[in-house]
């Protein structure tokens, strides 16, 4: 095995991604100890041999061992070999933002796209660069829309630099020069040059101020469906994932934590576990108890065969009963601080025409990402501390690694390795690394793989919140929505994770949908009832959408109360120039809403906004008399502002579908003693292939604005699929997940 | 001292007879494009093919093994990638991957047995979990490496 000296591993070839036994081809890291400039970290990074671009590569586009690559701007790493590396500060979990970020830093860069390979921009680095790439936190279909504009102008940069480079050497203005797909001309005197021979050059110059960034409509990369950069080493089954996480000498760890959220060990007895075949230790912590192992299995059977006692603490008797109680006194309260309050609400009811009420429900579930979660840590015998971790915040990663360790995050690195799925799970708590890092901080100089169990997994979430909802409108005697006053408990997301964002007690993820809906009704009322059981809870995708859910549902109550007709019954109540008219019209018409179906199929509307985009749904179902429902079709409308890579939008629309029929058609965890009673697929199944409808992905992008993806596509979709159950069978689904009784022909 | 023949090559590996097929690749052979998702055969992440039939792996022990013949998704294809690896690239099929090698295990044996298969037979046999939701691209990417996708409608339509 060679000697790496880097303190990141970094992997180097398409053999794998994580062995350091390969030639390493990091950054050495000791050289760059200390805030330092960026001509500074240059000469540390030829010092270093290069290869600086090479973290975390993408084996088929990456040229393993190439010659000295220069940083031009944070965002863009030349080779002389003319290949571009792009650096991607979010994390990648499937949604394509590396592939999207990427586009948007080439299409100003001007390079050749078939020279791009993506890299995971180092959280180490980021750390002693004082945040050179920003936020590293992936959620809230934020990753393009809240980077946009500082990637773009690093790209722009980095070619005005490179330009300027080709124009000094050849005495000419700048303005005369062209560039196209990185190869740089001055037509007038026939010369011409690549980014790859003036990278050196351009690197000395300072980025410039004042940057116009391209108009959209000239775009060339950007806004085109190019190729995701990380399918083909998926499809190949490269060790891309933080499981996957290899380092000579590495044990494995299966953990076990109290049943009971909150509770803690009160004794273990691992007396048989410490006999079994391969068992190196038990480590004994205050909330878990981990037994670490040469190989996963046998460390996860010896886990099972130690006799741990619980305090489960004052959490033992929790169920849904006492949790259901909990939300209806919380509703019941008179002084419940307002999420919004525009008119006079109860006058308006008091004098309406007709008043409709409804209470709508949900449960808990869990966001089951399908790689658990994992976290392998390596207490270094220099005092530096490696880390490999699915995470969606790498930043928070550092945080918990470097408070549990007792180490300054200048010592450490995380590698951020492609994720298995995250859907919220793998950002604000950072459980697993508090826990792989405890693990390996009892074993000083052996590197540890923890990974969770799926019973684990499914036991130990940060949970959708369920949540209960009492909505009370008014119409007058023309069937219109004069008031509208809805009560909401819910879990707080805030309280747990960010309690600083609690403001007036009021946590926007709980109240979403409703304090800032759409809907011209004059009067409105919203009540928030903050109640948290034990029961973690945490950003599940689309956090709130439970809202739009019940919102959508009741809007299609009342539209059939008012005896009108659920399309234009929301439209009337939409001012002329909202987005959400525009999707919603978009949706319908892609959809031929009002146009005959076949006998026995009914459609369902449905819109929202959300996660800075504008979104609708139109479902076509059909239910047979013993309940059994059949989705023919989802048609989707999404104005996003603008689209960076329109397949990856439809690839969205599509699982955020699939996401959201499990929780339509399957999925609710029961609490009882205090503790989550689903434990793997089984009992908290996913939908399957034979569950997959067909999805028509519209997109309506009407410029001027950056709006998400990976999450609006779950808003409208059970609302929309519920309201075609009550046009086709008159039968209301107001508690998830549906059941076959409920749709069975009376 | 178990002996499998995996991908071509013999192994033999110091593992327990009743260690799942899965972890005496991953961490014993240190194959790890074989994954484990649930444990109980439910997910099919784990899936290999023993004498060409897909297997889930996480409740298969070796011992069940020894003198079959193992391809793992690191040897489904002599060189570069199959048909199927590569209509999963054309097609755009892996959202966050991780399902994905035990998908294109199952759907190459589906292949290997009906090289034109109907919607039904791909219903049949594809039985993996993805919690993504790339299904339906998983069907049309199937049809495609079966040669029998007529030129589609686009996934998307732009207003």
């Amino acid at each position: 095995m060679k000697k790496t000296s880097s303190l990141a591993m970094r992997n180097s070839d398409q053999r794998s991604s994580f062995d350091p036994s390969e030639p390493a081809t990091g950054l050495n890291r000791g050289r760059t100890e200390g805030g330092m400039n960026r001509r500074e970290f240059l000469k540390a990074s030829a010092a270093a041999g290069g290869g600086l671009s090479l973290q975390f590569s993408f084996p088929l586009l990456a040229k393993p061992g190439a010659a000295q690559a220069t940083e031009v701007t944070a965002w863009v790493v030349i080779h002389p070999d003319e290949t571009v590396a792009i650096r991607i500060a979010r994390s990648e979990m499937g949604q394509g933002t590396m592939t999207a970020l990427a586009q948007l830093v080439a299409e100003e860069l001007e390079c050749d796209w078939g020279k791009v390979k993506a890299e995971f921009a180092s959280p180490n680095e980021h750390v002693r660069r004082k945040r050179i790439w920003g936020s590293m936190s992936t959620g809230g279909s934020a990753g393009v829309r809240a980077s946009q504009d500082y990637v773009r102008k690093g790209g722009a940069a980095a070619r005005h630099m490179l330009v300027t480079a080709a124009a000094v050497e050849w005495g000419v203005p700048t303005y005369e020069c062209k560039v196209e797909k990185g190869v740089i001309t001055h037509p007038e005197t026939r010369r011409s040059t690549t980014y790859g021979k003036v990278a050196a050059k351009a690197a000395t110059y300072a980025p410039p101020k004042d940057i116009t960034l391209k108009d959209p409509k000239d775009w060339k990369i950007a806004g085109k469906p190019v190729k995701r950069l990380d399918i083909p080493d998926k499809v190949l089954g490269k060790p891309v994932f933080g499981v996957d996480a290899k380092v000579p000498g590495m044990l494995h760890a299966s953990i076990a934590q109290c049943p009971v959220f909150g509770g803690k060990v009160k004794s273990v007895d691992s007396a048989a576990a410490e006999k079994m075949r391969g068992v190196k230790k038990i480590v004994r912590e205050e909330n878990f108890v981990a037994v670490v192992a040469d190989n996963w299995w046998r460390a996860d059977q010896a886990l099972k065969q130690v006799k741990i006692e619980w305090d489960a603490g004052a959490n033992g008797n929790v169920s849904d009963e006492s949790i259901d109680k909990l939300f209806r006194e919380g509703l019941a309260a008179t002084n419940l601080p307002d999420a919004r309050k525009m008119g006079d609400t109860a006058t308006a009811l008091a004098s309406a025409a007709k008043v409709i009420e409804a209470e709508y429900s949900s449960p808990y579930l869990n966001h089951a990402t399908m790689e658990p979660q994992t976290c392998t840590a390596w207490f270094k015998p220099d005092g530096t501390l490696e880390v490999w971790t699915s995470t969606q915040n790498a930043e928070a990663s550092m945080a918990a690694a470097s408070e549990v360790a007792g180490i300054p995050q200048e010592k450490i690195e995380v590698h951020k390795p492609m994720l298995g799925g995250g859907f919220g799970r793998r950002g604000a708590p950072q459980d697993f690394v508090r826990q792989g890092v405890a693990i390996a901080k009892q074993m000083p100089g052996t590197p540890v793989k923890m990974m969770w169990n799926r019973e684990e997994d499914m036991q130990h979430g940060f949970y959708r919140p369920a949540s209960l909802v009492q909505m009370k409108a008014g119409l007058d005697k023309d069937g219109n929505v004069v008031a509208l006053h809805t009560k909401i408990a819910c879990p707080s997301i805030l309280a747990l994770v960010r309690p600083e964002g609690i403001q007036k007690g009021i946590d926007f993820s709980a109240v979403r949908s409703f304090n800032d809906m759409t809907y011209t009704i004059p009067n409105q009322q919203v009540d928030y009832a903050m109640k948290n059981p034990h029961v973690p809870v945490g950003f599940w995708r689309a956090p709130g959408l439970q809202n739009a859910h019940y919102r959508e549902c009741f809007i299609d109550e009342l539209a059939h109360a008012a005896g009108k007709e659920p399309l234009a019954f929301r439209l009337t109540m939409m001012k002329p120039d909202d987005k959400n008219r525009r999707v919603l019209e978009a949706a319908a018409k892609a959809a031929n809403w009002g146009s005959p179906l076949p006998a026995g199929v009914f459609r369902g509307i449905a819109q929202a906004d959300g996660f800075g985009s504008f979104s609708a749904m139109v479902a076509e179902v059909s239910v047979s008399a013993a309940g059994e429902l059949k989705i023919h079709r989802i048609v989707f409308a999404i104005d996003s502002g603008h689209v960076v890579n329109p397949d990856t939008c439809a690839a969205q629309a599509e699982s955020n579908v699939v996401y959201g029929l499990g929780a339509l058609l399957y999925q609710a965890h029961k609490v009882k003693d205090g503790r989550i009673q689903e434990s793997n697929f089984h009992d908290f199944p996913l939908p399957k292939l034979t569950d997959m409808p067909k999805v028509e992905t519209v997109l309506v992008p009407s410029g001027g604005f950056w709006g998400g993806h990976g999450e609006p596509g779950i808003l409208a979709l059970t609302p929309a699929i519920c309201n075609a159950i009550f046009a086709a069978t008159g039968k209301r689904i107001r508690t998830l997940p549906l059941k076959v009784e409920d749709l069975k022909k009376a | 001292m178990i002996t499998l023949q995996v991908n071509g090559k013999t192994l033999d590996l110091n593992v327990e007879p009743d260690m799942p097929l899965l972890w005496a690749l991953r961490d014993e052979a240190g194959m790890l494009g074989t994954k484990y998702g649930c444990g109980i055969a439910q997910c099919g992440a784990c899936t290999v093919h023993v004498e060409g039939e897909p297997v889930r792996s996480c409740v298969m022990p070796v011992s069940a093994v020894v003198g079959k013949k193992i391809t793992t998704i690191e040897g489904i294809s002599a060189k570069g990638m199959n048909a199927v690896q590569k209509a999963w690239v054309e097609h755009e099929v892996p959202q966050c991957g991780y399902c994905q090698t035990g998908m294109i295990m199952a759907a190459t044996a589906l292949l290997a047995k009906k090289p034109k298969p109907t919607d039904k037979d791909i219903d049949e046999a594809m039985t993996n979990l993805c919690r993504c939701g790339t299904y339906a691209r998983v069907r049309k990417a199937i049809h495609a490496a079966a040669g029998q996708l007529n030129k589609a409608a686009p996934a998307v339509k732009k207003a």
